[in-house]
C-alpha cells in the first residue's frame, strides 16, 4: 500500500486537464445541494470525494454525467467541461456524453441479464460493435481489465445476478469501461462490500486509472488515502479544500478538512 | 436472575394477550371457512343446475331419403317432417311387440310427441352436410340417425318433470310410459350433449349451445387485449416516465384512475352513442364489444402497469442511462421487461373483468339471438354472459340448465384465466432475482 502511495504521487502530477467544474450549483427545488463550485480533474489519475452524509458529493458526481436531468426538480448553474466540450452546452447529446463518463453505483446493479449481455450492452447501445467477434472481444477485455474474466468466463451465459457481491461490483466496473470511457464516476463503490472485495477493487483502480479517470466518492478516509492521488473535501455543499491526498489528510490549509479528517466532525 | 424468572413464568397479563392472539388467529380461520363455504355452496348447486345441460336422450331413427321427399338437388326443399313421420311410424312398427299396443299413438301425432322440434332442422342440417347420403332409393337410401327427443320428455327422464293428466300437461303418463319402454328397447339413449358445445343458440334447447357465445366473447377479448395492453402500457410509460412534473399531470392521472372506477354500464351508453351512432360501426360485432370492452379496461391496464413500472428499482433503469442509453432504450430494454409480469398479471385480470361483463354489450347489440356461430370480428355476435342472460330469460325449462352450464363454462374460463395469470407471473420472476 505504501508503495502505491509514493508512486501516486511521483507519477502524472502534471497530467492533462480532464474534467474542470467552474462555478457550478447544483440545486433541488428550494435545496441547495452543490454551492458554487469549481474543481479541476486531471486525466489518468484517482480523484477522491470526501465529505459528510448529505454535502453534495453525489450531486457533484451525477451533474458530471447529467444523470441530475432525470431529476425534475433539479436546476444546474454553471459550467463543467470534458475536455473542450461544455458538457451543458444544449448541442450536447446527453447519451454520448454518457458513453464517454461511465459510472459506478453504490449498490451493485447487474441486469437480469446474462453477465455476457451486462458487459455488451453499452458497446451495443452505442454501436460500437457490429457483429458477434467483436463484441466478443469487447466483452473478455473489458471483464479482463476488471480483473473478473477468470471467474466467469466459463459461465458468460449465467444472470448477472447470480454473482456474488464483490464480483457483481466488479461486473458493473467492466459494464461501465465495456464502452470505452474517459471517465469513470464512482458513487462509494465500496460500501455494500466485505473488505476482502473491498480491497480487489481498490487494487482495481490502481490498475484502471492508468487508461481512466476516476472520480471516487467515498466515505472511508482510509480508502480515499489508498487509492487517490488528490482529494477534495465537500462541506455543506461547498468545496472547502482540495489538493494533494497526502497534504489534504496531513497538512490541510482548513480547520475544517482537518476536523473532518481527524475524526472529529462526522 | 428474576430476568430469567419473567421468561419461563409468563405473567398474567401476556397470557391474556396469547388468548387475544388465538382468539384473532381463530376469527381469520372462521373468515376463510365462511368463506370457502360460500363458494363450495355456489358452485355445487351450480354444477347440480348445470349437470341435465351435460347429456341428452336422443332415438335412434332409420330415416328414408328417398328422392322423391328430398330432391337431392335442393335439399333445404325436402319434406323433413315427412321423413320424420316416416320414420317414427316404422320404429314404432318395428318394435310393435315389445310396446304395449294401447300406448302406440297414431301416425299423425307419433312424431312430435317423441322428438324435439328441432329435429327436422337437425335432420336437415346433418343432411345437407353429408350430401352423399342422397339420391339413392330403396334400403340404400335408409340411414340411422340420432335425433333428441322433445324437451318434455328429456326433462321427464331427468326427473325434472312429473307426468300428469291435467289439461295442458307437458308429458302425460301414456307418452312417459311409452318413453320408458323405449328406453329399455334401447331405442332411446342417453348421450353426452356434445351439441352444447359446438352449437350456438337455437330456439330448442336441445339444440342451442355455447360456442356462438364462446366465439364471440374471445373475439370480443382479442380486439380489447389488442387496444388496452398496448394504449395502457404507453399511457403508463408516459405518466411514469415523461409527464411533466406538475398540477396538469396530476389532473390527468386523476381522472384515468378515477374512470377505473365508473360503472361498466356507462361505457356501453358511450359505445353506442359514439361507435354505433356517430360512426355508425356494425351492430353487435365483437368489434364494437372489444372497442368498448377495451374503454373500461383501459384505467385498469393503466392504473396497473403505472404502479408495476414504478415498482421496478429506480438503480436498474440509472444502470442502463448512465451507460448512454437513451430513455426509450433503457425502457424497452430493462424498465418494461422488469415491469412486465406485474402488468399483465393486471392486464388478464382485467381482461377476466372484461369476458364476464354483461351491462355494455348488452347496449351495443351484442345480445341478439343467433343461431349461427360468428365468422369474424364484425359479424353479428353474442357473448357468453349475454347468452347466459338470455336463456336465464327463457320460458322453456331445458334453458335453465343451459344458463347454468354456461355460467360454469365462464367460471371455468376465469379461474385459467387467472391461474395462468398467477403461472406467468410466478414464472417471470423468477427470472429476475435482485
Ligand atoms: N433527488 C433529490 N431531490 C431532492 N433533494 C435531494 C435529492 N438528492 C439529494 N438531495 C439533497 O441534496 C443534498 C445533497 O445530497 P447528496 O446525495 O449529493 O449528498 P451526499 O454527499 O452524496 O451524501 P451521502 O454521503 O449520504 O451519499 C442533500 O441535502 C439531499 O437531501
Ligand atoms: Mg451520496
Amino acid at each position: 500500500m505504501t508503495q502505491t502511495q509514493t508512486t501516486a504521487t511521483t507519477e502524472g502530477a502534471d497530467n492533462e486537464i480532464c474534467l474542470e467544474a467552474r462555478n457550478l450549483s447544483v440545486r433541488y427545488g428550494k435545496v441547495q445541494a452543490v454551492k458554487d463550485i469549481s474543481l479541476v480533474v486531471r486525466a489518468r489519475q484517482v480523484t477522491a470525494l470526501i465529505g459528510p452524509s448529505g454535502c453534495g458529493k453525489s450531486t457533484f458526481l451525477r451533474a458530471i454525467n447529467r444523470m441530475n436531468d432525470l431529476i425534475p426538480t433539479c436546476v444546474v448553474q454553471g459550467s463543467v467541461r470534458l475536455g473542450e466540450t461544455e458538457i451543458y452546452d444544449p448541442a450536447v447529446e446527453v447519451e454520448a456524453l454518457r458513453a464517454r463518463i461511465g459510472m459506478v453505483f453504490q449498490k451493485p446493479n447487474p441486469f437480469a441479464t446474462s453477465i455476457y449481455n451486462n458487459v455488451a450492452y453499452g458497446p451495443r447501445v452505442q454501436g460500437l460493435v457490429r457483429h458477434r467477434r467483436e463484441t466478443d472481444e469487447r466483452v473478455e477485455k473489458s471483464l479482463r481489465r476488471a480483473g473478473l474474466w477468470d471467474e466467469v468466463k466459463d459461465r458468460l451465459k449465467e444472470s448477472g445476478t447470480s454473482l456474488s457481491g464483490g464480483q457483481q461490483q466488479r461486473l458493473c466496473i467492466a459494464r461501465a469501461i465495456a464502452a470505452d470511457p474517459e471517465v469513470v464516476l464512482m458513487d462509494e463503490p465500496c460500501s455494500a462490500l466485505d473488505p476482502i472485495a473491498t480491497a480487489r477493487i481498490e487494487d482495481l483502480m490502481d490498475e484502471l486509472r492508468a487508461r481512466y479517470t476516476i472520480v471516487i466518492v467515498t466515505h472511508s478516509m482510509q480508502q480515499a488515502a489508498r487509492v487517490s492521488k488528490r482529494t477534495a473535501f465537500f462541506l455543506l455543499g461547498e468545496l472547502v479544500e482540495e489538493g494533494a491526498t497526502g497534504e489534504v489528510f496531513t497538512n490541510p490549509q482548513d480547520e475544517r478538512t482537518l476536523n473532518y479528517v481527524t475524526g472529529r466532525m462526522g | 436472575m428474576s430476568g430469567l424468572l419473567d421468561l419461563v413464568k409468563p405473567r398474567r397479563s401476556l397470557s391474556r394477550r396469547k388468548r387475544a392472539d388465538r382468539l384473532f388467529a381463530a376469527c381469520g380461520a372462521g373468515a376463510v371457512f365462511l368463506v370457502v363455504l360460500w363458494i363450495g355452496f355456489l358452485f355445487a348447486s351450480l354444477l347440480v343446475r348445470a349437470l341435465p345441460a351435460m347429456t341428452a336422450y336422443e332415438i335412434a331413427l332409420t330415416v328414408q331419403l328417398e328422392p322423391e321427399q328430398i330432391p337431392p338437388d335442393n335439399p333445404r326443399r325436402g319434406n323433413w317432417r315427412g321423413v320424420l313421420a316416416q320414420a317414427v311410424a316404422d320404429l314404432l312398427n318395428a318394435e310393435a311387440q315389445t310396446l304395449d299396443a294401447e300406448l302406440i299413438p297414431s301416425e299423425r301425432v307419433a312424431a312430435k310427441l317423441l322428438l324435439s322440434k328441432g329435429a327436422a332442422a337437425e335432420l336437415r342440417s346433418l343432411v345437407i352436410k353429408n350430401p352423399s347420403w342422397l339420391g339413392k332409393t330403396g334400403t340404400e337410401s335408409a340411414r340411422t340417425v340420432f335425433l333428441p327427443v322433445s324437451d318434455s320428455l328429456d326433462q321427464y327422464a331427468k326427473g325434472l318433470l312429473v307426468p300428469s293428466t291435467q289439461d295442458g300437461a307437458l308429458v302425460s303418463p301414456k307418452t312417459a310410459e311409452l318413453f320408458d319402454q323405449l328406453r329399455q328397447a334401447g331405442v332411446v339413449q342417453r348421450k353426452f350433449a356434445w351439441r352444447f358445445f359446438v352449437r350456438a343458440d337455437s330456439r330448442f334447447p336441445a339444440l342451442a349451445g355455447i360456442a356462438g357465445a364462446v366465439k364471440g366473447s374471445l373475439l370480443a377479448i382479442m380486439v380489447c387485449l389488442f387496444l388496452s395492453f398496448p394504449v395502457g402500457v404507453a399511457a403508463a410509460v408516459w405518466f411514469e416516465d415523461f409527464a411533466p412534473e406538475g398540477r396538469r399531470t396530476d389532473l390527468f392521472r386523476i381522472n384515468v384512475y378515477n374512470l377505473a372506477a365508473v360503472p361498466s354500464i356507462i361505457f356501453g351508453l358511450l359505445g353506442l352513442a359514439v361507435f354505433l351512432n356517430f360512426f355508425s360501426m356494425p351492430r353487435g360485432a365483437p368489434l364494437v364489444g372489444g372497442m368498448v370492452l377495451a374503454l373500461m379496461t383501459l384505467p385498469t391496464v393503466i392504473v396497473v402497469s403505472a404502479s408495476a413500472l414504478r415498482a421496478v428499482p429506480s438503480n436498474l433503469r440509472e444502470a442502463a442511462l448512465a451507460l448512454g442509453a437513451s430513455r426509450q432504450e433503457a425502457i424497452l430494454h430493462h424498465v418494461l421487461p422488469y415491469a412486465l409480469p406485474g402488468i399483465l398479471t393486471g392486464t388478464i385480470i382485467g381482461l377476466a373483468r372484461a369476458f364476464g361483463e354483461t351491462a355494455p354489450l348488452l347496449l351495443i347489440g351484442m345480445t341478439a339471438f343467433l343461431t349461427s356461430v360468428p365468422e369474424g370480428i364484425s359479424s353479428p355476435a353474442t357473448a357468453l354472459p349475454a347468452q347466459i342472460f338470455l336463456w336465464a330469460d327463457q320460458p322453456e325449462r331445458g334453458f335453465a340448465a343451459r344458463a347454468s352450464a354456461a355460467i360454469v363454462a365462464l367460471l371455468i374460463v376465469l379461474t385459467l384465466v387467472n391461474l395462468a395469470a398467477i403461472l406467468l407471473r410466478e414464472k417471470m420472476e423468477k427470472g429476475r432475482s435482485r
